[in-house]
């Protein structure tokens, strides 16, 4: 069953994971997109403040989209998403770390510009095996409240 | 990269273009944002993004693949000089992220970067606090992408003294 806005009270949604990250996919992702020695030098890596090889921070985040997609969004009349409030990295992305991914719904509220939706607020929490959190993101998604009468659309 | 004292509020760089292709747009989605509307022209243009749309992810890491060799090209020309580069540290952060504008397959978007605020560090004195706004304006001069990074800057002052990791 797809999920509505009606479907996001605040409080605690969920928690996603274990989604185990190898040192391929690190290595991947920083030659294309953030290609600095801590992403990409195991050497080069110990000598920086990251004290060896670390995920590129944007890695992270898309991870986190992942884990989202596969734990909600892939089965929510999400609309998209016009951004993120506030996201903060707490501590490096190693390989091998197993991720969970706690959600929160921080804010529900109707749409006033297209009131067949609403805008869902999630906070999202992503942590190691350890307990130790790696980063946090707070990010309003548009959600289709549910219809009335369900009809078919054309487009 | 340069020292803290080498910052100025105001000041904007242009960091360099990227055309999104639609095979790009839907590589990146399968692997990590798989909605349909990332993946599916026929989706996009009936979503409201009125095409085959990047993935939000997608930009902000083809921005900070462009911020990367920007950094690296001015490290180059510094060493080139012969001066010291300053080796920024990692970014605890950024807040204000807005998708404004669908970027979709075929669009061409400039990145820029421009420092907002600059303040030194309480709690590390070797360090300054840079806030900079990077954005993105696609081919039509309408601003697509934008958020607001925090970016630890050493100081040239503190070059020697030690420990300066934050």
């Amino acid at each position: 069953m797809t999920l509505t806005f009606e479907d996001f009270p605040t409080g605690r949604f969920a928690t996603f994971g274990p989604r185990h990250v190898t040192r391929e996919e690190i290595l991947a992702f920083a030659a294309e997109f953030d290609p600095q020695p801590m992403h990409l030098d195991e050497e080069a890596a110990k000598h920086s403040m990251l004290n060896g090889l670390a995920g590129s921070g944007w890695h992270l985040c898309a991870i986190m989209m992942r884990m989202m997609f596969d734990g909600f969004i892939g089965r929510t009349a999400s609309l998209g998403s016009p951004g993120v409030n506030e996201l903060r990295w707490l501590a490096p992305l190693r390989p091998g770390d197993d991720l969970m991914l706690d959600v929160d719904v921080t804010e529900a509220r109707l749409s006033k510009s297209r009131p067949e939706t609403g805008i869902v607020t999630f906070k999202g929490v992503a942590r190691n095996a350890a307990g130790q959190i790696l980063c946090e993101m707070v990010s309003p998604i548009i959600v289709s409240r549910r219809a009335p009468v369900v009809v078919e659309q054309a487009g | 990269m340069r020292f803290f004292e080498d910052t100025e509020v105001g000041e904007r760089r242009e960091i360099g273009s990227f055309t999104f292709t639609a095979d790009g747009i839907k590589t990146f989605a399968g692997q990590f944002d798989p909605q349909r509307f990332h993946l599916d022209e026929v989706e996009g243009r009936n979503s409201l993004f009125g095409g085959l749309a990047a993935s939000g992810w997608h930009v902000a890491s083809v921005c900070m693949k462009l911020i990367v060799a920007d950094a690296k090209q001015l490290a180059r020309d510094a060493a080139a000089r012969g001066e010291t580069v300053a080796a920024w540290g990692p970014s605890p952060g950024f807040r204000e992220l807005r998708w404004i504008k669908p970027v979709l397959a075929g669009d061409t978007i400039s990145f820029a970067s421009e420092v907002e605020s600059r303040r030194a560090s309480d709690s590390r004195p070797a360090w300054g606090i840079l806030q900079i706004r990077n954005t993105g304006t696609n081919q039509r001069g309408e601003l697509a992408f934008s958020y607001l990074a925090t970016a630890f800057v050493p100081r040239r002052d503190a070059i020697g003294s030690g420990d300066a990791g934050p």
